[in-house]
């Protein structure tokens, strides 16, 4: 049984079309948008979708498929910064608390336990009011709110093979706690920190977007989908296409992700 | 009854762990809210007069305990923007809230339940890619997304309503549900997302347990047995997620009430975040992990009723 045999699986494919579409697109933005995002236009208001802007432009003349692709950067931005740190973090700590046992153990992942029981939002929120409403405090509490679920499939990884006979051999011929914990162990949990961390993405996105559109996470200028949301509400019955482009964006991405992070699932673990 | 006990006391600790940090939290914020209470022109006796009304002059775990016995007796405080008495705010915003996240609840069991059931018969089936799409689906779209789309659906192309137009309880309770289901079917599709994915994949695992094998052998009818049988042990592991559930349907009604326009917890929490009332964030936090610890008690004491072989640790 070879595991590289096998085939990817529909999910994986489609995850990774829709992830790179939208990595490709806010990469781009960099160097080409169709139209100056931040450039208003008096004469081009709530213009529909066409040939000129694909994704019309909205109360003051933006042109929003370029401000989709510009907003796409900030929130892949956040979500990347997040959900590596807390894996980072969260990681290491599940692996050491795992090989370590024992009531140090039990005591971190009651801590981990009550952090996650509580509605992440909620966590988020009250953390952006302590620190100062904003993108960076955002991204602090964000961190902090994915480190338990990292830990805890550390720390099951671990035990899992704690016990294992390449383990014991490891230890028999003199490697260190350190050497065991990271060379020896780490690669077998690896595939399955891997997928958490792709759906911990969509996770982290999805949050984002919903502070964005209270107001509470990236602020104006730069646009974001979740603020370019919140806006577009005001002229829905105007310019639904305001609403419509940023939403579909943001389901897609958030798909896009959960179907990487289950095809890697089904394909390692 | 010895388990019971012990749930309940682990519930008291982590209300009194959450109490104490939320209290923490909000005391090390840089600035003084007498200062903010009487604004930039005010002089230095006057600061130290308000600190001294407000009690700021004392120390923090006095501090501390003479909150938590306000918030145990009833009194909260008063609320730095408004100058009401917190909990008559709370009062008022906290049934709205309770509607619309109870009605999220029933909207979300009754569309998950039957799909699980259509979905888990039989694995791979054309049905179950169908709701296991339906499912993959809900959970992709936030909650608040889909209740602007539903706010152009239902309300601009369809009238069903008018977005914004809240209506009392009070005033009209029929309007008031009317004007609720909306939001509230858009805060239950997550839940009901998850939901489904979970029930249908313990129900899965489930059949092909030997009790299974052994009912039909008996002759029982599919229906039966996947009914009298396989659902009740399939709901074990979806309870433990209830507790999680609820707390999501709170957290998804503080969104969706801004959405809609709905004047509950949620709006409130947010205007005092903004306005930084923080005497005001603290008493709605600690209300909402009320909520969440006893949703997660109730879950873990159902569990333990439907099978009674499972210890907590």
């Amino acid at each position: 049984m070879n595991p590289h045999k096998k085939k990817w699986s529909v999910d994986f494919k489609i995850g990774l079309v829709l992830v790179s579409a939208i990595v490709l697109l806010s990469l781009v933005s960099f160097v080409y948008t169709p139209y100056d995002y931040t450039a208003t236009d008096g004469t081009r208001k709530f213009l529909a979708p066409g040939l000129k802007h694909l994704l019309g432009t909205d109360n003051l003349g933006h042109d929003v498929f370029s401000r989709i692709m510009v907003g796409g950067r900030y929130t892949l931005l956040m979500a990347v910064s997040t959900v590596a740190s807390s894996a980072l973090i969260g990681s290491i700590l599940g692996l050491i608390v795992g090989y370590v046992g024992g009531i140090a153990s039990q005591i971190v992942m009651r801590i981990m336990d009550a952090l996650s029981s509580f509605p992440g939002i909620l966590l988020a929120l009250v953390m952006v009011s302590i620190l100062s409403v904003g993108p960076f405090s955002l991204v602090f509490a964000l961190i902090i709110l994915f480190i338990p679920g990292f830990t805890r499939i550390a720390r099951n990884g671990m035990r899992q093979y704690k016990s294992r006979d390449f383990v014991a051999t490891a230890s028999i011929m003199g490697a260190s706690h350190l050497r065991i914990i990271f060379v020896h162990i780490l690669p077998n949990v690896l595939p399955t920190l891997l997928s958490a961390l792709v759906i911990g993405l969509s996770n982290a996105i999805l949050a984002e977007v919903a502070m964005s559109y209270l107001g509470l996470g990236i602020q104006p200028p730069i646009p974001s989908w979740g603020r370019m949301l919140a806006e577009a509400q005001n002229y829905l019955f105007n310019a639904v296409w305001c609403a419509v482009a940023p939403g579909v964006i943001i389901v897609l991405v958030v798909m896009g992700f959960q179907f990487l992070g289950e095809g890697i699932r089904k394909r390692y673990c | 009854m010895k388990y019971l006990g012990k749930r309940l006391l682990i519930s008291l600790l982590t209300l009194v762990l959450v109490s104490l940090f939320t209290f923490i939290a909000f005391s090390i914020i840089p600035g003084d809210p007498a200062r903010v209470l009487l604004g930039q022109d005010a002089n230095a006796a006057q600061v130290e007069a308000m600190r001294e009304t407000l009690g700021l002059n004392k120390s923090l775990p006095e501090r501390y305990l003479s909150w938590l016995v306000g918030f145990l007796s009833g009194d909260a405080g008063d609320s730095i923007k408004y100058h009401l008495p917190i909990n008559q705010m709370v009062g008022a915003y906290m049934p709205v809230t309770f509607s619309l996240a109870g009605l999220a609840l029933i909207i979300m069991i009754v569309i998950a339940v039957p799909l699980a059931l259509l979905a888990g018969r039989k694995e791979n089936s054309v049905l179950d890619r169908i709701v296991s799409l339906f499912s993959t689906l809900c959970m992709s779209a936030p909650g608040f997304v889909v209740g602007i789309l539903f706010i152009w659906v239902f309300g601009l192309t369809m009238h069903l309503f008018v977005a914004g137009r809240y209506v009392s309880y009070a005033v009209d309770f029929w309007g008031f549900i009317q004007y609720l289901i909306f939001p509230a079917l858009a805060i239950a599709l997550p839940g009901a997302g998850m939901l489904i994915k979970y029930l249908r994949d313990s129900l899965m695992q489930q059949q092909s347990l030997d009790y299974v094998r052994t009912a039909y052998s008996r002759g029982n009818l599919r229906g039966r047995v996947l009914f009298v049988h396989v659902f009740k042990n399939a709901l074990v592991p979806a309870l433990t997620m209830l507790g999680m559930i609820i707390g999501d349907l709170f957290a998804g009604s503080i969104i969706m009430e801004q959405v809609y326009s709905i004047p509950g917890m949620g709006r409130l929490l947010i205007s005092s975040i903004m306005s930084r009332d923080f005497p005001m964030v603290q008493t709605i936090v600690l209300y909402i992990a009320i909520i969440v610890v006893l949703a997660n008690m109730i879950a873990d004491i159902l569990i333990q009723i439907i099978d009674p072989r499972i210890q907590s640790e």
